[in-house]
């Protein structure tokens, strides 16, 4: 993607406007923003682009929506709709359309498995429409869906007392945790939302379904690149890998390494356990081979110029655009040299 | 006037191959149980082939860097035990091929043919009823999604959305964007079957490959084997993933050395595939047998 859609994203983000922050601190909260904007474009090219929001059904009370950004996992029931990420924002409506296919309960829950706003750009727009779980004296007095996610998502959505936020308020999560699992009982079925430490960024979690046997796994796993690391937002490539194994071992395929749990990354294909492994594979090869290279003492170029990445470069690297391969095995270099 | 008489001869030796051959000028029918003979290729289909033995495959360098860290060990790993060879790789092993067609009851049209690979208890359809193949966001499967149509008394297959294998079980990886196009063609009770796999990441050229099957009398050699993984390295790292670092696998001259062939060849690539090859074959030697390479290595 190109250079001026990562300004122009940047730019979006309000960090470029924000006189309020200390300097170290406003470049700090805009590159971090910014890498996370800059994923967004990067993976808008990398698929779909007609304009339009597809829907599919995955199994049990779970579907997966592909167009808005990053990838939205709806799981529907009569209890209402609970939906994993709300996608960029730009296509609330068409989401919204699509949902209304297969359903006309109302919306009750947003789970953010990051703070990436390809993944939460679309929580203020989707979660005004939705309804509270609970009503009464124990009714939310905002009216709309409950917005979920770790603590650092909503640290790094919001800002302190006084300071300009990045995102709107009404986008930020209001039901929060910080260490362990967050349950929630919904459509007759339980649902796991747990954290994976400092992976992609230090506020991602995934969120497993588990009657319907399907896991979200968020910005941890994705079927068009490699990982994104955001080291300025706490991210680490062995925080990716640990998520990436956790994920393994909560899935069982069905029948010889084929179906059983399904997997929706946080952008691309529908996938099971054999598509994880491949790219968790992938992604520790990766990781040992820039291990070894550092107690070799190679530098960070000589790292760069020894293809170590040679033969994923073709399926999931990139030249050109906000995440390239160099800026991945730099992310790798510098998680491992901390 | 030999060559005249020949020729004035073909016409009459056609239509008797034709009548010869059953249904060889209409859509033929591929249901029954099928064995394959193995009297081609052998050494990679029974035994199975040889470390770094990736000669006529046209792979490109990606692939031969996969390939040559790819480490035996990775398929002792619980999430790899039991992996199944794709449509692409499978119809060239030991295996017992039924084939039947299922019909639509009302029209009695052909709605789908249908394979059971007893290797893997795998499971296929070839739907026949032209519907379209499913979005790019679909899952992938070991068999992946076919349509297929008979041209003359051929059945011609495409298949898409197969997940990522290989194209040879010594390490030769298979990307999750192959096609696969195959030919079914019969003969009596003789069964010639054609693939031809493209793989934007890892082959420079498609990859062709044909083998043979024989109308069996009977369907009782199926396995039974529902695969079950289990922890065979105890104490292994559950992140551990065994490979070789790019240029250290203590592999690389073993198969060269044991033929007596050129490394350069051993390595592959669509260059190999070619009669010209031979030309430049002259210019190289291979290794000496007192250098085949060694067991373990760096890692």
């Amino acid at each position: 993607m190109t250079a001026a859609w990562v300004q122009a994203a940047t730019g979006a983000s309000g960090c470029a406007r924000e006189r309020r922050l200390k300097p170290p601190l406003q470049a700090k909260a805009c590159s971090t923003l910014a890498l996370a904007f800059a994923w967004g474009a990067l993976m808008f090219g990398q698929r779909s682009t007609d304009g339009d929001i597809h829907i599919l059904k995955v199994q049990g009370n779970v579907y997966m929506l592909v167009g808005a950004g990053g990838n939205i996992t709806a799981q529907i029931g009569n209890s209402g709709v609970l939906l994993v990420n709300s996608g960029n924002g730009k296509m609330n409506e068409k989401v919204l359309a699509a949902l209304r296919t297969v359903t006309d309960k109302p919306i009750h829950y947003i789970i953010d498995t990051s703070f990436d706003p390809e993944l939460t750009g679309g929580n203020e727009g989707i979660a005004r429409l939705g309804a509270p779980v609970v009503g009464g004296n124990l009714g939310n007095s905002n009216h709309g869906a409950a917005i979920v996610a770790a603590e650092n998502v909503l640290t790094r959505m919001s800002a302190p007392a006084g300071q300009k936020a990045p995102t709107p308020e009404g986008a930020w999560p209001g039901v929060t945790f910080f260490e362990g699992d967050k349950e929630i009982f919904f459509n007759h079925e339980p649902v796991i939302t747990m954290l994976t430490p400092n992976a992609h960024t230090d506020g991602d979690t995934i969120v497993f379904f588990r009657r319907s046997d399907v896991i979200s796994t968020g910005e941890i796993f994705n079927t068009v690149s490699y990982p994104v690391i955001n080291l300025e937002a706490g991210g680490n490539i062995n925080g990716v890998i640990d998520g990436l194994n956790h994920v393994l071992d909560l899935a069982i395929p069905e029948h010889e390494q084929e179906g059983g749990t399904y997997i929706i990354p946080g952008h691309g294909r529908l996938c099971d356990e054999h598509d994880l492994v491949e790219y968790r594979d992938m992604v520790t090869i990766i990781r040992d081979r820039v291990q070894t290279a550092i107690k070799r003492g190679m530098t960070l170029d000589q790292i760069k110029a020894a293809g170590y990445t040679k033969e994923y470069d073709p399926r999931w690297g990139s030249k050109t655009g906000s995440w390239t391969t160099d800026m991945f095995i730099e992310a790798v270099y510098k998680s491992l040299k901390k | 006037m030999k060559v005249v008489r020949t020729l004035a001869w073909s016409p009459l030796l056609l239509l008797a191959v034709a009548a010869l051959s059953g249904p060889a000028f209409g859509q033929a029918d591929l249901s029954g149980t099928w064995l394959p003979q193995f009297t081609e290729d052998q050494p990679e289909r029974i035994p199975g082939p040889d470390l770094v033995d990736y000669l006529g495959i046209p792979i490109n360098d990606a692939a031969r860097q996969w390939a040559l860290s790819w480490d035996p060990d990775r398929l002792g790993l619980q999430e790899h035990q039991c992996q199944v060879h794709t449509a692409a790789y499978i119809y060239r092993g030991p295996l017992q091929l039924r084939i039947w067609e299922e019909r639509d009851p009302q029209t009695q049209d052909v709605v789908a043919i249908r394979n059971y690979i007893s290797t893997y208890e795998q499971n296929r359809t070839i739907w026949m009823d032209g519907r379209p193949h499913p979005s790019d966001y679909a899952a992938h499967t070991w068999m992946g999604f076919s349509t297929g149509k008979w041209e003359g008394n051929i059945l011609t297959v495409y298949t898409t959305h197969i997940k990522q294998g290989w194209h040879r079980r010594n390490g030769i990886p298979s990307s999750d964007l192959i096609t696969l196009t195959e030919h079914f063609i019969r003969h009596d009770n003789h069964l010639t079957h054609v693939s031809i796999v493209t793989d934007p990441i890892y082959l420079a050229e498609p990859l062709i490959k044909s083998q043979d099957y024989v109308l069996a009398g009977n369907s009782g050699g199926n396995w039974l084997w529902p695969c079950e993984y289990v922890d065979e390295v105890p104490g292994r790292p559950h992140s551990s993933v065994p490979s070789y670092m790019p240029g250290q696998n203590p592999f690389v001259t073993e198969f060269a050395a044991k033929y007596q062939i050129p490394v350069e060849a051993t390595l592959g690539g669509p260059e190999t595939m070619y009669p010209e090859f031979q030309q430049k074959l002259k210019d190289l030697k291979p290794p000496p047998r007192s250098k085949a390479a060694q067991a373990g290595g760096n890692r």
